[in-house]
């Protein structure tokens, strides 16, 4: 009998979510004793015609990473949900956006002025990208950047959820396991739409620091001065997303005295991260009086940032006004 | 009071200060402050033989309001209960000298005790009536009025000691020289109150009590009275008529807020005197009016420290420091946090009836509660699912009547957050603040509101609303 | 003629003041435009940031939350939780392009019709002014057809 088939794809992304999963070690190994893996561009030769070719629901299981930033992200996501039966958004930019998904802050125009003008590019003649370029052998294209950022589950229907940048190795390897024992039929799989691999409190529930009544009155940066190995960050001064964020990445960034910046995104029930964060911050405010809040307020000074790291196109705005009336 | 002070049920415990409370409605935990008397209550018969041979006089600022003499160990009013004297430790020859102890030499009990600590008591009670009082607006903050600078303008609690019987000059109303009696005498109405620069409220008693004052004045001294008023407000049983017979002894009444009270004479018959500048507002003029004696009808402020006492009781202030009631109309006694109730003018200016009425409301609704051994809560309650909380502890302070616990990681089981639902007064704000979502409020829940918010834009209408 | 721009404005009151403000301005029969839609919390303090964004999202063009006066909360210290998240919330809406003006902090006590049905409407014309927030993801429809359904009220 032939083994199930495997896909993973990377769209808009840095590639951490290939690394991550190489970095399961020899759990890779049971991937491919369990699986004949037919299309995973960054490990193998594969070409889209191939699995264009493919029977449709032929794939068993497709771990899709990467946001949808432009319409070559969006057809492969089409195609490779036709063609599986189980896609898994994996990390978070295809869950939610993630990073590229920061870019629905500005406009398309004033985003490609910035990759290409400023200070630290060395681009003398002012060269740009273009979209069409015409070659003795005909017409070359390159794919249209959207407006905004998408997340996957908001151009094609999406199975389970797996979130994190990149999601943590050992939550890969379980991940692996419980789908190697669905398919021995010792396991069952979650409810659709459910987020795998992953906890459902928050990051605090991990956190070994040490943590009291929160009561800020100044916000402050780890390189600002030396926090207290102990005690819980965000008491600090320091804006940590923990409280906001889900649980399953062991708490490694405050662990290791650095934030936590809110990869594994929302718990359930939180349509919006962001606004989950905001809420619990401001409400740590020690103060009464507005213009006191206001200038505690300016030791955050990109609080859109800062809230939607990672989940901006996944929120409820999602994306900025600027990206919404982007004509170009 | 007498009956109060000796009820086997009830501890009566003066010169004594809530330092803390914790716990809920039926489980309060309230720790007193028993400030040191230096006299030891077992022992004292309350004789009085202290204050008599007691050699230090000191001018009584709160009984007497500063127109009589107390001792320095002293009983606040001959009535007082408990019937303990206190010795004035900034005023003491001995705290003060190192010498006298007359006290400790005349009293036949050895009850005092120089060497008394404030105690602090610690009990459980169920329910708390918080009967604060008021304090008296400081008339000498209308620097025009001239109290305080000028001799015999007086303010309504000095007034009340002179007309008493029991009081300095035995109930004969005299000027400060405490001989001369006045020929006429000038009643203000509305100082510090109805007065947007101090109090934007009516303080409700200062119209009856001006109006005692005009009577008592005529019946004693036959004096011409003048009452300055701003607006009548005679509102309750008999007060009216009450007024009318004011009216009827040939007190004189002037609309008007009054604008200074003098000693600068400017027109003849105004020499020596205190002249009040008024506008008639009835008859559209300016009046001089000379008088012998001004009183001053100082209204009702809150308690100077009613924010901190709101505080440690985990109730609210109005913002100008009345407390606030869980309704204004129909639950005026209780407030927001259950158990703890309300009575007299800690909740509001009033009267003698409506303060006595408001507290037997409170204690009648104590007793029905620890009749009922039950408590019934409004439903609407938050409450932490304890499986998702991750002990973040950022709703640990959204809660002002600290009904959120955390409960330390112990024995393997993770730490975690709860609500109590008998202190939770469901205001949902530790259900917005929650970062994890582990906080549901129930009738105001998230879905519920969303739910809402769509269908009042006509979005998603037919969906079920979850619980 | 041109039909003048109705904007929708979503409205979060406290139980205890400006919901009651709203009920008393209605009693002493004062009229205010209908474009604001009210939703009752217990408190200003259960204010959360998911709501705004949603009414948004699904074509809000304003926001108001509303409370008790400083100092005068029900539950004691709540609206200045609601003061701070308003606060915050501000500072982010801009980024993402949504002018300050569209979401607005109002305290008003359950006395206040007066004030709240004043300041309801000169809130109305402010964003009336700034023209309709339109949020892409919005159901637009929906929105639209509330629009001319506030307009055929207001005439």
């Amino acid at each position: 009998m032939s083994k199930p088939k495997f896909a993973m794809y990377w769209a808009a992304a840095c590639g951490g979510c290939e690394i991550a999963v190489l970095n399961t070690n020899e759990k890779i190994l049971d991937v491919d004793a369990n699986f004949d893996v037919v299309f995973w561009p960054v490990a193998m030769d594969a070409k889209y015609k191939d699995v264009e070719a493919m029977a449709d629901q032929s794939i068993l299981l497709t771990l899709f990473n990467g946001a949808i930033r432009n319409d070559e992200n969006e057809h492969i996501a089409h195609l490779l949900r036709k063609k599986s039966q189980i896609l898994v958004a994996f990390g978070a930019c295809a869950t939610q956006g993630g990073i590229p998904g920061l870019a629905n802050l500005s406009s398309t125009p004033s985003m490609v002025d910035t990759a290409f003008t400023t200070l630290s590019t060395d681009n003398p003649d002012d060269l740009r990208p273009q979209t069409k370029y015409t070659i003795p052998e005909g017409e070359i294209t390159i794919p249209t950047l959207y407006p905004a950022v998408k997340s996957l589950d908001q151009v094609v229907k999406v199975d389970y959820y797996m979130p994190g940048c990149p999601p943590e190795s050992h939550q890969i390897a379980a991940v692996i396991d419980l789908v190697v024992q669905v398919l021995q039929g010792k396991a069952q799989l979650p409810p659709t739409g459910a987020v795998i691999g992953a906890g459902n409190s928050s990051v605090c529930e991990e956190c070994t620091r040490t943590r009291n009544e929160k009561k800020i009155a100044k916000f402050t940066r780890i390189q600002d001065f030396k926090p207290d190995p102990d005690v819980c960050l965000l008491e600090q001064g320091i804006l940590c997303c923990g409280a906001a964020t889900r649980s399953g990445c062991g708490a490694v960034c405050p662990k290791a005295a650095v934030p936590c910046v809110g990869c594994y995104g929302a718990t359930d029930d939180s349509p919006d991260h962001g606004a989950r964060l905001l809420n619990a911050v401001a409400s740590v405010i020690d103060s009464r009086d507005p213009v006191e809040v206001e200038k505690i307020l300016d030791g955050i000074p990109d609080p859109a940032g800062m809230f939607y790291r990672f989940g901006m196109p996944g929120s409820l705005l999602r994306a900025s006004k600027a990206a919404w009336e982007d004509k170009g | 009071m007498v009956s109060v002070g000796s009820h086997k049920n009830i501890n009566l415990m003066a010169y004594s200060e809530v330092t803390k409370v914790e716990g809920y409605v039926g489980n309060f935990t309230v720790t007193v402050r028993k400030k040191a008397r230096y006299v030891k209550e077992a022992d004292c018969t309350g004789c009085g033989i202290c204050q008599e041979k007691c050699p230090k006089k000191v001018i009584d600022q709160a009984y007497e309001a500063g127109v009589g003499y107390r001792k320095a160990i002293y009983t606040p009013f001959p009535q007082a209960v408990p019937k303990y004297p206190v010795i004035d430790r900034d005023n003491c020859t001995f705290f003060q000298k190192g010498t006298c102890k007359a006290c400790e030499k005349f009293c036949a009990s050895n009850a005092i005790d120089f060497k008394q600590q404030d105690e602090y008591v610690t009990f459980q009670v169920g329910n708390i009536i918080l009967a604060t009082g008021y304090d008296l607006f400081d008339a000498r903050r209308i620097s025009q009025y001239g109290y305080g600078r000028l001799a015999n303008v007086f303010t309504n609690l000095e007034f009340e000691r002179l007309s008493s019987a029991g009081g300095p000059t035995g109930g004969k109303i005299v000027l400060r020289d405490g001989v001369t009696v006045p020929q006429s005498v000038g009643i203000v109405h509305c100082v510090g109150s109805r007065d947007k620069h101090y109090n934007n409220y009516c303080s409700v008693i200062c119209c009856m009590q001006s109006l005692k004052f005009a009577h008592l004045v005529k019946e004693k001294t036959g004096a011409t009275v003048y009452n300055f008023y701003m607006d009548m407000r005679t509102a309750f049983k008999d007060y009216d008529e009450f007024y009318q017979r004011v009216l009827d002894e040939g007190t004189l009444f002037v609309r008007g807020r009054v604008a200074e009270v003098t000693d600068a004479a400017r027109q003849s018959g105004e020499e020596g005197k205190l002249i009040v500048q008024v506008e008639d507002t009835l008859i559209g003029k300016q009046r001089r009016i000379p008088v012998d004696m001004v009183i001053l009808s100082a209204g009702l402020e809150p308690r100077h420290d009613s924010k901190q006492v709101g505080h440690l009781f985990g109730i609210s202030c109005a913002s100008a420091g009345w407390f606030i009631e869980r309704h204004p109309k129909l639950d005026p006694v209780a407030t927001m946090t259950e158990g703890i109730f309300i009575a007299g003018c800690a909740q509001g200016p009033k009267d003698i009836p409506a303060s006595v009425a408001q507290g037997a409301a409170a204690a009648a609704r104590v007793v029905g509660k620890v009749q009922q051994k039950e408590i019934a809560v409004e439903p609407i309650r938050a409450s932490i699912d304890k499986e998702r909380c991750s002990a973040c502890r950022i709703c640990n302070n959204q809660c002002p009547f600290t009904a959120i616990n955390f409960i330390e990681a112990k024995n393997g089981a993770r730490a975690y957050s709860e609500v109590n639902p008998a202190l939770c007064q469901g205001c949902g704000t530790c259900v917005a603040a929650c970062p994890s979502g582990a906080i549901a409020g129930t009738v105001f829940s998230s879905k519920q509101i969303t739910a809402q918010l769509n269908g009042l834009m006509l979005l998603n209408i037919g969906e079920a609303v979850p619980a | 003629m041109a039909q003048q721009f109705e904007p929708l404005i979503i409205g979060f009151t406290c139980n205890w003041c400006s919901y009651r403000a709203a009920d008393s301005a209605g009693s002493m029969r004062l009229k205010y435009p209908p474009n604001i839609r009210l939703i009752r919390l217990m408190c200003s303090g259960r204010i959360d940031t998911t709501f705004v964004l949603q009414a948004f999202a699904n074509g809000a063009d304003a926001v108001l939350i509303s409370g008790c006066h400083p100092g005068d909360c029900h539950y004691v210290e709540q609206n200045y939780k609601a003061q701070s998240r308003f606060l915050l919330m501000r500072r982010m809406i801009a980024q993402m392009g949504i002018e300050p003006q569209r979401l607005q902090l109002l305290w008003a006590s359950a006395a206040e019709g007066t004030i709240f049905a004043a300041e309801v409407t000169k809130m109305i014309e402010e964003i009336r002014k700034l023209g309709p927030l339109n949020w892409k993801g919005g159901q637009l429809s929906a929105v639209s057809h509330q629009r001319s359904a506030i307009a055929e009220v207001a005439v």
